[in-house]
């Protein structure tokens, strides 16, 4: 692990984005629907406290709650920490500090960023209010962030007030957008097989205890569990150990059905990889069938595969790699 | 020893490098080398063993079901006994124990691994928030550490001088650990997320951990001086930050209660602080005197591979006890923003 990484090694931008779609139970509907509407509400527990954000069960009994009250839209700093180099998606671009701020009525605080001019500006117990954002659509940003407030907010300390929590064309869900970015090194194996690929050869590796070869390899004989290491040109033809008939198309896939998906066991391989097979109608293809890789221009990898005009392969050559 | 069904003991403990970043390895190669470490000092075969159990986050290596792939590291054919916790390897470990417990293995694996170099870990670490309130304004972990750090300051448990002095002495420590990211001295460095600076937050890395737990015998026989578990137990708080006190950490005091922490002395502490404001929280909730060596391996501040850091912490506490240089220590991990959920264990060795 000490090795400087050798220049060969392959990496790539690797993107994982997924819009959760949410369900929001009647509590926590009432709270982004409240804030779309520019009010924020809590919601009172068994013993009194009032909790902004609001939850749907007590932290300490469990108990179900759903007494909502209104609490106001000014508060107090409870803790902050400034943050200078704000990160993407982060509610301000510029220097803010996140806070957490207790509002007036409530008895437990709320996180989110504060709009100050610098770290000199803020203090603990220091009173904000909320900026509202420009467009609002029922969810925990409609806060833009909290802004410093003044004397006049100060003077008008809200108390939490009953509410119905009831408003025209509640918010039932949201979608919980999420983009993380990654730079993906498929490590010392795997850039080996794909490198093997560019060249339109198939490489894999020979455990040194069992002797099987793996392919595509990932670095580890799963039986022996000790690296494999020694690499094996495998194929480039291979024998049909078993297959499927495929008859459902598949979005956005351009391929006619039905065809036949198998599973190959190339020459001089341990394990069958599996493989589309073409060039022969698809109730034609049997165990034992003789085939070889098609490869289309620019491609990544073999296309299809397709018979290669040999005799069937002996059962008893592949019966271990079904 | 009377406190659970059967007596259970860490008998080995290994871990890779940490780095800032590993590209030639994939999970399942910086894996390996550690669990033919870990066996090797057993001389157990990876089929010998009654429970494999490891630790590790999609979200790290963003891509599904990696852990998958490390399986091919402990020989997974023909089929073994095996699990697997979206969590750091602590917790790991306290399935395998349990395991032990119930009589159904008396040997197991358990390890855990992270590789953060492929992403960017302060925002990877959001996805693990509330998606309601928290998500969506992507606080990141080190801005939910400065938080706490700023509410131990306000309450005079700390100051910024005192917090770079938990730093120095970790990364000191660490120059003895070859195994270390970060060892001897580092400057403190500018304001990541003020109140805390480049030298209170953990480097992020890659690097991997495991341990053999065994019971009773079987622990005597593969382990000259084996680390009991004397006690162990795990508690969580709410999710919301804006309902704990943040200076406290009561599940970390709930746990250490149950697992007998306050019963008797201890001489070593590894607490899975990755950020020196958080050492002070665990101190406290411990009840941990100067005289206690706290972190002599360097802790979370000299080398913190996400999922793997835990474990570690247990692994450090149990290679000590089997120096024979702790008889009785307490290892600690956590998880979630804020020490939101804790572990802890109690380790003991036998006294000659």
């Amino acid at each position: 692990m000490t090795a400087p990484s050798p220049p060969e090694i392959l990496r790539a931008p690797l993107v994982v984005e997924f819009p959760f779609t949410r369900s929001l139970g009647p509590v926590q509907s009432a709270f982004l629907t409240g804030l779309r509407e520019g009010v924020v509400l809590g919601v009172t527990t068994a013993d009194g406290k009032v909790m902004v954000p609001p939850v749907e069960y007590d932290p300490v009994t469990a108990e179900e709650i759903r007494e909502l009250v209104e609490v106001g839209t000014t508060g107090t700093v409870t803790t902050w920490a400034w943050n200078g180099s704000p990160r993407p998606n982060q509610p301000l671009a510029t220097p803010f500090a996140w806070v957490l701020v207790r509002l007036d009525g409530a008895d437990t605080a709320i996180l989110h960023a504060l709009d100050a001019p610098g770290p000199g500006a803020v203090a603990t117990g220091m009173r904000v209010r909320v900026r509202w954002a420009a467009e609002r659509t029922g969810a925990i940003t409609d806060i833009a962030c909290f802004e410093p407030a003044d004397s006049q907010d100060t003077a008008s300390a809200a108390q939490a007030a009953p509410h119905t929590g009831e408003f025209a064309d509640a918010v039932t869900g949201i979608v919980a957008q999420a983009r993380l970015d990654y730079s993906y090194s498929p490590g010392r194996a795997q850039t080996a097989y794909i490198a093997g690929l560019s060249e339109r050869k198939t490489i894999g590796e020979r455990c040194p205890s069992c002797h099987k070869v793996y392919v595509p390899p990932r670095g580890a004989c799963p039986t022996c569990g000790v690296a494999t290491t020694d690499r094996v040109e495998v194929g480039p033809a291979g024998t049909v150990t078993t297959y499927c008939i495929v008859n459902i198309k598949a979005r956005n896939l351009d391929i006619e059905v039905p065809y036949v998906y198998a599973h190959i066991a190339l020459d001089g391989a341990g394990l069958a990889l599996h493989g589309r097979i073409g060039g022969i109608p698809y109730d034609q293809v049997r165990m034992g069938l003789r085939v070889e890789p098609v490869w289309t221009e620019g491609g990544r990898y073999p296309d299809h595969y397709r018979p290669t005009g040999e005799p069937d392969a002996d059962y008893d050559v592949y019966k271990e790699l079904i | 020893m009377a406190r659970y069904a059967r007596e259970v003991a860490v008998v080995a403990f290994a871990q890779s490098d940490h780095l800032r970043r590993t590209d030639e390895l994939s999970e399942v190669e910086m894996v390996m080398p550690v669990l033919h470490q870990v066996l090797a000092a057993t001389g157990l075969k990876a089929g010998e063993i009654g429970f494999t159990c490891s630790g590790s986050s999609d979200y790290l290596a963003g891509r599904a079901f990696s852990f998958t792939m490390t399986l091919d590291g402990v020989g997974a054919w023909p089929p073994i006994s095996e699990s697997h916790v979206e969590m750091d390897g602590a917790w790991a470990l306290y399935e395998a124990w349990v395991k032990i417990q119930t009589g159904e293995a008396d040997t197991a694996l358990v390890y855990s691994y992270g590789k953060s170099s492929p992403g960017s870990v302060r925002d990877v670490l959001t996805r693990q928030l509330d998606p309601y309130y928290l998500a969506p304004l992507w606080p990141d972990s080190v801005a939910l550490a400065a938080l706490q750090a700023q509410a131990l300051i306000d309450a005079g448990e700390t100051d910024e001088a005192r917090l770079a002095a938990i730093g120095a002495r970790s990364r000191a420590a660490a120059s003895a650990n070859p195994h270390a990211q970060l060892s001897g001295v580092v400057p403190q460095g500018e304001y990541q997320v003020a109140p805390l600076r480049t030298g209170d937050c953990p480097p992020i890395g890659d690097g991997a951990a495991a341990v053999v737990l065994a019971a009773g015998d079987v622990a005597r026989r593969l382990c000259e001086r084996p680390a009991w578990i004397t006690g162990i137990d795990h508690r969580i708080e709410a999710h919301s930050l804006g309902l704990r006190d943040l200076t406290d950490s009561p599940s970390t005091r709930i746990a250490a209660e149950h697992a007998g922490v306050f019963e008797g002395p201890v001489d070593t502490a590894e607490l899975h602080a990755a950020f020196s404001s958080q050492e002070v929280v665990l101190r406290k909730a411990l009840g941990l005197g100067e005289d206690v060596s706290v972190n002599p391996s360097g802790g979370a501040l000299a080398a913190n591979p996400i999922m793997a850091a835990g474990l570690i912490r247990i692994g450090e506490a149990a290679a000590r006890i089997h120096r024979g240089e702790s008889d009785r220590a307490v290892a600690h991990a956590t998880s979630g923003p804020c020490l939101q959920q804790n572990l802890v264990a109690v380790l003991e060795g036998d006294r000659a």
